[in-house]
């Protein structure tokens, strides 16, 4: 396999675990919040969270790409304050990423959270521990699993994408390629010799990842 | 210490929570039959649930006040609580679960009750580093007492500590709560709705009926003066 071949299967598990860590707070955050609290507007949250689940990718990509253009809300406000363009870079290829795998892991980091007896919760409280101790000393240690487990579906969901990272993100080799694009376009240009050994590829690497998800899954909780 | 409930309400699926209680015996006992709400009015007072109306004052301290919308965290009443299922942190050994109170600080004397006196006196000190999973029932509800009165409490909340076990266990677990009550003279409030339990613990007891504090006094007479049958006392 040539240096390119490696190139773009690193820039893809790149890209993977950066929308993966950008997720990481704001979906234990908010799954926390569906877990624990009942509050105004929770089900339309709900209802929003999961819409890039059910919505075709390239509809989803066709909103970020609105949203992230330089006319854009967020791309015309980046780029005025940084100077940061965001469409068709890498920044696009890890936020349509993220976007994609945000639902995957706020539900699972959900059910983890909800698999914590509360009565632990209580119990710290009443010990002296305020809420932001208690969840990380009781909350979180309890629900490591299941939340790593999350953080590794959505790694691996990230690996897959497509449709929203066509849009937003284009195929620029060297730039924006990942596995997903590349396949697509060595298909297009009929080497489908190359697109196999990157097909190969892709699988060991969401298979390592979907594996280790299942493995931290099954695992009986402390 | 002083504890006072005053025009308490708290709506729950079947009934209300509506109780007026000054609480001041070293060791009072809280009484009635399952769902009588007696674990609602512990969680009430250890801050675990927002009561609609009415007061609770220990000692000088207002610790909630639905008029004036004053509720204060569980963390800031220095009120210790153990639920009828103990709660041990599962992912911490026994000498974790014991300093959990202490924040970061390492096992040792501090204000109040030392870490060793309370080993010593609940006979834990051979478990310290024994993980929770591991211990027996009697073993685990003397470490969660430990737990609770390391975090030095003006007022501890026992939910029916002597449910989960055996008659024999309960015998043997029943001298710990005495020499608790003697050793570090922290006041009790002990849910239970077996009788004995009540009579050979506490000083004084109020009877809990659909949210209702309906009688009180002491555990002996009270017992034995009531018609209602499963008030009565149970030959031992």
């Amino acid at each position: 396999m040539n240096f390119e071949v490696w190139q773009v299967a690193w820039f893809t598990a790149w890209v993977a675990a950066a929308g993966t860590l950008l997720i990481l707070p704001p979906g234990v955050a908010l799954a926390w919040l569906l877990a624990r609290k009942d509050w105004r507007g929770k089900t339309l949250v709900e209802a929003l969270v999961t819409l890039p689940l059910v919505v075709p990718p390239v509809a989803t990509g066709l909103v970020l790409l609105k949203l992230l253009g330089r006319r854009g809300l967020l791309g015309g406000w980046f780029e005025r304050v940084f100077g940061i363009e965001i469409v068709f870079t890498w920044r696009a290829v890890v936020i349509a990423a993220a976007v994609m795998s945000f639902p995957l892991l706020v539900r699972t980091a959900r059910l983890a959270l909800e698999g914590v007896n509360p009565r632990y919760e209580q119990v710290a409280r009443t010990l002296g521990a305020g809420p932001w101790r208690t969840f990380c000393t009781i909350t979180l240690p309890l629900a490591a699993r299941g939340l790593a487990a999350g953080a590794v579906l959505a790694f691996a969901r990230a690996l897959g994408e497509f449709g929203a990272t066509i849009m937003v993100a284009g195929f620029i080799p060297g730039r924006t390629a990942t596995l997903s694009l590349s396949i697509y376009h060595l298909v297009l240009l009929g080497r489908d010799d190359a697109a196999w050994v990157l097909l190969a590829l892709s699988v060991m690497l969401a298979f390592g990842a979907v594996w280790l998800g299942e493995v931290l899954l099954r695992k009986k909780p402390s | 210490m002083n504890l006072e409930l005053t025009g308490l309400r708290l709506p729950l699926a079947s009934f209300a929570l509506e109780v007026d209680a000054r609480i001041s015996a070293r060791l009072t006992g809280l009484f009635g039959a399952s769902g009588a709400g007696k674990t609602v009015l512990l969680e009430v007072i250890a801050g675990l649930r927002r009561p609609t109306a009415g007061r609770v004052v220990l000692d000088a301290a207002v610790l909630s006040d639905a008029d004036t919308g004053r509720f204060l965290a569980p963390e800031g009443r220095q009120v210790g609580y153990v639920p009828q299922d103990q709660a041990l942190f599962p992912h911490l050994n026994v000498r974790q679960n014991l300093c959990y109170s202490h924040a970061a600080a390492p096992p040792g004397p501090r204000t109040g009750i030392s870490y060793q006196h309370v080993l010593e006196v609940l006979d834990i000190a051979g478990l310290a580093d024994r993980p929770v999973g591991s211990l027996s029932g009697g073993e685990r509800q003397r470490v969660a007492f430990g737990r609770a009165v390391l975090a030095s409490p003006q007022l501890l909340l026992l939910d029916e500590p002597l449910a989960g076990l055996d008659a024999e266990l309960k015998e043997r677990v029943i001298p710990y709560l005495l020499t608790m009550r003697d050793e570090f003279g922290i006041p009790m409030l002990y849910v239970s709705h077996n009788p004995n339990e009540i009579v050979a613990l506490c000083d004084e007891v109020l009877l809990l009926d659909r949210g209702r504090c309906v009688r009180r006094g002491a555990p002996a007479e009270l017992f034995t003066t009531s018609p209602a049958p499963h008030y009565a006392l149970k030959p031992a």
